[in-house]
């Protein structure tokens, strides 16, 4: 390699280190935590879609895929451990440990397993071209999981057979596809805008 | 959206109303938190004392099974909101969300169980959500809110400090308000241009909004020498 100018100026003043301080990390936690809570007040209409459809799952599989698994994981603790102290950011305005009797709770506790699922496959991306496809299919897979968890605990605290709950869950698929759609979307578009938002492993 | 700022909870709009949302003790009226000045003998207590309480209720809706034990626990936990003294707009405002999810679920109950299995299950239901009630109703968000960061000392042993888990809470707080407004923003922008049916126009507007204010919240946590007290085993960065 020859030297050149550039390389000696370089050389010369500090290399601009990128330094991954906490304090990045705690406000990009805070702020997906705070945007959970934002997606799961406000609904979206999309298309013909006659109902509007609440963004709170697109936000959890939305962490995961921009923050990583760590992070995104962090993010969806945090809007839990808040929701749950009873602070109103659950799905319309829900609050409280009451929350935690309700049948949907399976879903709610996955959460953070999701968010991580789709994090640990997003950090293992290399080609920016495969960015969208890559995403997608982990947030698809992460749909999967999420339904793992949140039927069986529908069926246990509901009192009915897995095949009940799993007829209950089948009425969630539709809008679940277009929202694993819509967070690989906007997570490839926030990765293109900020391309150094991951730590890739 | 309901008028009064006790059931506002449902809507979101409880948050960007409210000037100082971001403050927790703006939060306090949503709980209904009429009289959390410690009156009575569940105001008094601890809240860890309460959360336990709840905890023990918890498991004792899914251990005993019957009829007579899950009325029994009903009626104990009306009689807890009793002793509180929980207004009743308080009980209610409470109960509301999940008022069709108990009716939902006796009537399914009821067809495949028959009513005894219904009952069980509605009452079971509503102790938790009754007994969750009591507990927020009689303990200041502040104080819910520090047991969290109290619950979070364990966390240390994988590198999170307690101190940074208060700040994040804090944090996510405050932005909510704001993330709030940029979604309204976004909306009328998308709107304006005909798009207010494109989820894509909405959304990745506002995901690369929210990521940039992060960074720039990020960078002014660091600026002030916020989260960067030393670590015990703070990764230096390679040479």
């Amino acid at each position: 390699m020859t030297v050149t100018p550039e390389n000696e100026s370089s050389a010369a003043l500090p290399a601009p280190v990128v330094r991954v301080t906490p304090a990045a990390d705690v406000a990009l936690v805070a702020t997906f935590g705070a945007l959970l809570a934002v997606c799961s007040l406000t609904s979206i209409t999309i298309g013909l879609v006659p109902v509007p459809i609440t963004l709170q799952t697109f936000g959890v599989l939305l962490a995961g895929a921009v923050l990583g698994a760590r992070r995104g994981a962090l993010a969806t603790l945090l809007y839990l451990a808040v929701g749950l102290a009873g602070v109103p950011v659950f799905a319309q305005g829900a609050a409280g440990l009451g929350v935690l009797a309700t049948p949907s709770v399976g879903y709610l506790l996955a959460f953070p397993l999701v968010a991580w699922v789709v994090g640990l496959a997003v950090e293992r991306i290399r080609h920016p071209r495969r960015w969208l496809l890559s995403t997608l299919a982990a947030t698809l897979a992460a749909t999967v999981v999420l339904y793992l968890i949140g039927v069986p605990v529908m069926a246990w605290r509901a009192g009915v057979p897995v095949s009940t709950a799993l007829a209950w869950n089948l009425s969630f698929i539709p809008l679940d596809l277009v929202k694993a759609v819509l967070a690989a979307v906007v997570g490839a578009a926030v990765h293109r805008a900020f391309p150094d938002l991951l730590r890739r492993r | 959206m309901r008028g009064d700022r006790r059931g506002s909870a449902a809507s979101g709009h409880a948050w960007s109303r409210s000037a100082g949302a971001a403050r927790s003790s703006g939060f306090a009226g949503h709980v209904g938190a009429a009289g959390t000045a410690g009156t009575t003998v569940v105001h008094r207590a601890s809240v860890p004392t309460k959360l336990a309480s709840l905890a023990v209720l918890g498991v004792a809706t899914v251990v005993l099974h019957g009829l007579v034990p899950a009325v029994t626990l009903l009626l104990v936990t009306v009689g807890l909101a009793l002793l509180a003294r929980l207004p009743r707009r308080a009980a209610f405002a409470g109960l509301r969300p999940v008022v069709a999810v108990v009716v939902v679920l006796g009537a399914v109950q009821w067809w495949q169980r028959g009513w005894m299995t219904a009952v069980e299950a509605a009452a079971d239901l509503t102790t938790l959500v009754l007994g969750a009630t009591v507990v927020l109703a009689t303990s200041p968000i502040d104080d819910l809110l520090d047991t969290v960061v109290r619950a979070s000392a364990p966390l240390r042993r994988v590198g999170l400090q307690p101190e940074l888990v208060a700040l994040t809470v804090m944090l996510m707080l405050r932005t909510v308000p704001a993330l709030l407004d940029l979604t309204a923003e976004v909306r009328d922008a998308a709107r304006a241009r005909g798009l207010g049916r494109h989820p894509r126009a909405l959304l990745v507007p506002m995901a690369i909004r929210t990521v940039a204010r992060a960074r720039a919240t990020g960078e002014a946590l660091a600026a002030r020498g916020i989260g960067d007290e030393p670590r015990p085993r703070s990764a230096e960065p390679a040479l």
